[in-house]
């Protein structure tokens, strides 16, 4: 049902939910050991997912951008997309 | 300041169009308990914020309904495309139509436009947290409103991720009221006003 680069953006984007939940953990837990433990995995994660994603599919943020492929930025798909259009 | 990040926060894809329920789900876009003003709300309401977890949550919390704002927005724009005449007439969009074609406007379900009455940034810690842990509840009963009338499964499944993050919500707006009570007279909580009174810590 779904393709290679959704795929990868919402493993991308379910690591990037468990950083928000434990970000907002944080803010009133901010001497929690354990959150703190596991932010940093995540946080490892979701780097290594983030360069896999925009060498392959184009940059999350405009500090992704590669710059070999000229201004990918502007390249859709956009997130309000709706899937089968998007993957054109 | 801000950076884009383009992806959205949960993925949205919706496969049949709807214009009655986008009609009603806008109103967590623009309207008096939407996505919008509770961005709006914590956003504001962080300068007067004299303690840094309030700082910081009240950041984080704001950022994050910026996010919602946008997955609303995607949500009304899926279920209004490739819309013909009569399905405009016969769902009741055309009233909507008229003013704004198929663009995404702020307003609520019934049609009034976004206003920043729907929100307060009081200037007092008290005041403030109370304020949003009423909002989180309020925009919890809106999302379970609008769950009544989605027998789509593409739209019921983000909007109850939306209505489950009201409750995480409101669960650390509470944790932020006791860390502030905490560093307040406990025999006084408003002795003075620790946004704007010199007096105390």
């Amino acid at each position: 049902m779904y393709n290679e680069r959704e795929k990868q953006l919402r493993r991308l984007s379910s690591v990037h939910f468990a950083l928000v939940e434990l970000n907002l953990f944080l803010d009133t837990h901010p001497h929690d050991e354990e959150a703190l433990k596991m932010f940093n995995s995540y946080k490892m994660k979701y780097e290594a997912l983030l360069r896999a994603y925009e060498q392959q599919y184009g940059p999350i943020t405009t500090m992704g951008v590669m710059g070999n492929t000229g201004w990918d930025w502007v390249k859709g798909p956009w997130p309000w997309e709706p899937l089968k259009e998007a993957d054109k | 300041m801000f950076q884009y990040e383009k992806k959205l926060q949960y993925p949205v894809n919706i496969k049949n169009c709807n214009p009655k329920l986008a009609q009603m789900i806008i109103s967590q876009y623009g309207g008096p308990d939407g996505e919008l003003g509770a961005s709006l709300r914590y956003l504001s309401q962080r300068f007067a914020m004299p303690y840094n977890e309030l700082r910081g949550l009240l950041t984080d919390i704001g950022v994050e309904e910026l996010s919602h704002l946008e997955m609303i927005g995607t949500i009304v724009y899926q279920l209004t495309r490739n819309l013909t005449e009569e399905e405009i007439k016969a769902s009741g969009f055309d009233a909507y139509f008229v003013d704004h074609t198929t663009g995404v406007y702020p307003s609520s379900a019934a049609g009034v436009p976004f206003t920043a009455a729907y929100l307060q940034s009081k200037g007092d810690v008290l005041t403030d947290l109370h304020e949003n842990l009423a909002a989180e509840q309020k925009a919890r009963t809106t999302y379970d409103n609008i769950l009544r009338f989605c027998d789509d499964p593409d739209v019921a499944d983000p909007i109850k991720f939306l209505r489950q993050r009201e409750i995480v919500h409101y669960q650390r707006f509470g944790e932020g009221l006791r860390l502030a009570t905490d560093k307040l007279d406990s025999k006084n909580f408003y002795a003075f006003n620790p946004s704007f009174d010199k007096c105390g810590k």
